[in-house]
C-alpha cells in the first residue's frame, strides 16, 4: 500500500470514516426530508421513532432470537405503521393550523415516546450482542456496520428517487407536494397520499433503526444523541431538498470525523454546529437554494 | 365589593410577599421557589412565543445562564452578582449571533424552530465536551460559601430564596406588561400576521424581532443563573438541551402563551403533576410524568391551543355582563 504513505494515514482514516458516517446521516435525513417536502411538517420526534425501531430490533433479535434478516423487515413495517399512526392521530387534526403547531405537537410525541420507552423498557443500555468485524485496509480500521449503513443509505436514496419519479403514486406525491390545495380538486384522495408518505417516512426511520442498532446501544434517550444532528443536516440542505440533504450529511460528517480526530468527538460535533451557523449566514435557505 | 383591578393586584402582592413570614414548611417553600423560577423562565419563552417566534433554543440560553454564572464563581472567583449579568450578556450575544441571520434572511416558522433547536444542541454539546471545566454530564456544583453569604448569593434559608424568586418572577410580569403596553407589541403582532405587510407599513421587522429575542434571552439566562444559585447543582440535562426547551414550550402552551399569567399557570400545573406523581408512586413513577406531559401537550395543541388560562379568560370575557372596565 505504497500510495497511502503519501497521506497522513490517520487523516485518511478519519476522512473515510466521515464518508461512512455521512451515509448514516444521509439516511436519517432522507425520511425527514420526505415528510417535510410532501406534507410540510417537521417530525421533531423522528429520532424517537428510530429509537422505538431499535427497541423493536432488540426484542426481536436479542430476546426472541429471530434471525436478523427476518426481524429487519418486520421492524421496518412496524415503524412504518407508527409513522402512519402519527400522521392520523397528531398531524391530521392540525393540518389546517400554522405549521409550528404541528412541530410542537410532534415535540409532545417526542416526550411521550421517550417516556413510554422509559416506562416499558427501563433506562438500561441494551445492545444486540452482534459485533460485526472491523474491516482492516492497510493500517486503517473501518466499522463494518457503518459500511453497511452507508450502502443501505445509498440504496434507500436511490429507491426513494425511483419511487418518486417512476411510479404513479410517486408522481401523485410529488404533485401534492407542489400544491396541496389544488390536488383534492383534481379528484385525488390527499388523505391517502399523506398516509402513504408518512408510512414511507416511517419505514425509512425503521431502516435506519435496523442499521443503527448494529452500532449503538439502545436506551430511551438515544434519540437525543442523533436527533439534533439530523435536523441540522436537513436544515442545512434545505428542508425537503433530498440532494441538498445528501451533500449536507457528508459535509457535516466530515467535519465531525476530522474535527473529532484532533480532540474529543464532542468537539467534532461542536465544530459541525459552528459550521452550521456559519452556513446559515451564507446560505440561509439551504445549500442547494437558488441565489436570489 | 369593588372590582378595581389595582386593588386585586395589591392584595395578591401582599399575600405573596407575606407567605414566607407566616409559613415555614421547607418542602412547600421549595416547591414554591421552583414554581416561581420556572414560571419566570416560561414567561421569558412566551415573550417570543406569543408573537409566533417559536424558539427551541431557550434551553441553550438557560444553560449559558446557569453555567457561566457557576464557572465564573468557581474558576475566576467572580461573584454571581457580576456573574449573572455576565451570563445574561453571553446569552444575549449568543441569541444575537443565531437570530440575526434568521431574521435578516427571513427564516421563520419551523425553520426558525429547527435552527434554534440546533442552538440548544450546541450548548449542551459544548458543556459536555468541555468536561475539564464543567464536569461534563456529571454536573457541576458551585463552590459553597459558609452559611448565608450575600456576596456569593448563597442562602440556606428557603424564605430568602422565596423572596428573591418572587421578585424575579414579578419583574418578569412587569416586563411583560411594559411590552404589552408598548408600540412594539402592535408591531410584533403585525409581523406575526404578515411580515411583508408589516414591513410595507414601515415596521423594521428585523429590529423588532431582534429586540424581543434579546429581552427573552436575557431573562432566560437570568432564570438559569438564579436556578443554579438556588439548587447549587446543575447538570447539562436539567438546564440545557432540547428537553429543557421542549419543557418550556410545553408548560407555556399548556398555561397559555397569550396571557401574562399563562406560563405561571403552566409551571404550577407541570411541577405539581411531577411532584404529585413522584410522591404518590415513588420510583415507579419514573417516566410517567413526561409520558403524561407529552400526551397532554399533543392534546392541548389540538384542542386547546390558547392554553388553560387563555381559554378560561376568553370564556369569561365573552360573557356579556362580565366585561371588565378598561
Amino acid at each position: 500500500m505504497d500510495f497511502l504513505d503519501v497521506f497522513d494515514i490517520y487523516l485518511l482514516e478519519a476522512v473515510l470514516n466521515g464518508i461512512l458516517l455521512g451515509g448514516v446521516l444521509a439516511l436519517l435525513a432522507l425520511g425527514l426530508n420526505l415528510i417535510f417536502g410532501v406534507i410540510d411538517v417537521t417530525w421533531i420526534c423522528y429520532a424517537e421513532l428510530i429509537m422505538i425501531g431499535m427497541y423493536g430490533m432488540y426484542y426481536l433479535v436479542g430476546v426472541y432470537h429471530w434471525p436478523y434478516w427476518a426481524a429487519a423487515p418486520l421492524c421496518i413495517l412496524m415503524v412504518a405503521a407508527l409513522g402512519a399512526l402519527l400522521h392520523l392521530l397528531v398531524i391530521e387534526p392540525l393540518l389546517s393550523t400554522p405549521p409550528i403547531n404541528q412541530l410542537l405537537a410532534t415535540g409532545g410525541v417526542l416526550f411521550f415516546l421517550q417516556s413510554l420507552a422509559t416506562v416499558l423498557f427501563g433506562i438500561d443500555f441494551r445492545n444486540l450482542g452482534i459485533r460485526l468485524p472491523l474491516l482492516a485496509i492497510g493500517d486503517m480500521n473501518f466499522s463494518y456496520a457503518r459500511l453497511l449503513s452507508f450502502i443501505a443509505a445509498v440504496l434507500g436514496i436511490v429507491a426513494v428517487y425511483v419511487f418518486m419519479s417512476r411510479t404513479y403514486i410517486g408522481t401523485a406525491i410529488r404533485a401534492i407536494a407542489q400544491d396541496r390545495h389544488i390536488m383534492p380538486l383534481m379528484g385525488v384522495d390527499s388523505r391517502r397520499l399523506y398516509i402513504i408518505t408518512s408510512a414511507l417516512g416511517g419505514s425509512l426511520a425503521g431502516l435506519a433503526a435496523c442499521l443503527l442498532v448494529l452500532q449503538y446501544d439502545v436506551h430511551p434517550f438515544v434519540g437525543l444523541s442523533f436527533g439534533p444532528i439530523t435536523f441540522l443536516v436537513c436544515v442545512m440542505g434545505g428542508l425537503g431538498n433530498f440532494i441538498g440533504g445528501f451533500i449536507a450529511a457528508f459535509l457535516l460528517a466530515e467535519i465531525i470525523a476530522v474535527g473529532g480526530m484532533f480532540s474529543d468527538l464532542e468537539w467534532g460535533y461542536v465544530l459541525a454546529f459552528g459550521f452550521f451557523i456559519l452556513m446559515m449566514f451564507i446560505r440561509p435557505a439551504g445549500l442547494m437554494a437558488r441565489r436570489r | 365589593m369593588t372590582n378595581h383591578p389595582l386593588l386585586g393586584w395589591a392584595v395578591g402582592a401582599v399575600v405573596l410577599v407575606a407567605v414566607p413570614f407566616v409559613y415555614h414548611d421547607p418542602y412547600h417553600l421549595h416547591i414554591l421557589v421552583l414554581v416561581l423560577i420556572w414560571s419566570f423562565a416560561y414567561t421569558s419563552w412566551s415573550m417570543m412565543g406569543r408573537f409566533g417566534l417559536t424558539s427551541l433554543g431557550h434551553g441553550g440560553f438557560m444553560g449559558v445562564g446557569a453555567y457561566v454564572t457557576a464557572l465564573a464563581w468557581n474558576h475566576l472567583g467572580i461573584s454571581p452578582w457580576l456573574g449573572i449579568p455576565l451570563a445574561m450578556l453571553a446569552a444575549a450575544l449568543l441569541a444575537l449571533i443565531v437570530s440575526y441571520p434568521c431574521f435578516r434572511f427571513r427564516i421563520t416558522g419551523h425553520y426558525f424552530a429547527l435552527v434554534t433547536l440546533a442552538l440548544s444542541g450546541i450548548v449542551l454539546q459544548v458543556i459536555v465536551a468541555s468536561r475539564d471545566w464543567t464536569g461534563g454530564s456529571l454536573g457541576f456544583t458551585p463552590t459553597a460559601a459558609k452559611g448565608n453569604s450575600v456576596l456569593a448569593l448563597q442562602f440556606n434559608s428557603k424564605e430568602i430564596w422565596y423572596l428573591i424568586a418572587l421578585g424575579v418572577w414579578a419583574s418578569g410580569l412587569l416586563v411583560w406588561r411594559l411590552i404589552d403596553r408598548s408600540m412594539d407589541r402592535y408591531a410584533l403582532e403585525a409581523i406575526s400576521e404578515d411580515e411583508d405587510a408589516a414591513a410595507a407599513a414601515g415596521i423594521n421587522v428585523t429590529w423588532e424581532k431582534l429586540k424581543i429575542t434579546l429581552i427573552s434571552a436575557l431573562m432566560t439566562a437570568l432564570a438559569g443563573g438564579i436556578y443554579c444559585q438556588y439548587q447549587m447543582f446543575i447538570s447539562p440535562d436539567t438546564v440545557s438541551g432540547i428537553s429543557v426547551s421542549l419543557q418550556m414550550v410545553f408548560a407555556a402552551v399548556m398555561g397559555g402563551v397569550y396571557v401574562a399569567l399563562g406560563p405561571t399557570v403552566g409551571a404550577i400545573i407541570t411541577i405539581l403533576l411531577g411532584e404529585g406523581l413522584r410522591i404518590g408512586f415513588g420510583t415507579k413513577a419514573v417516566g410517567w410524568d413526561n409520558l403524561i406531559y407529552g400526551a397532554l401537550l399533543v392534546l392541548f395543541i389540538i384542542f386547546l391551543p390558547q392554553g388553560i388560562l387563555g381559554s378560561l379568560l376568553e370564556r369569561f370575557r365573552s360573557r356579556p355582563h362580565a366585561i371588565a372596565p378598561r
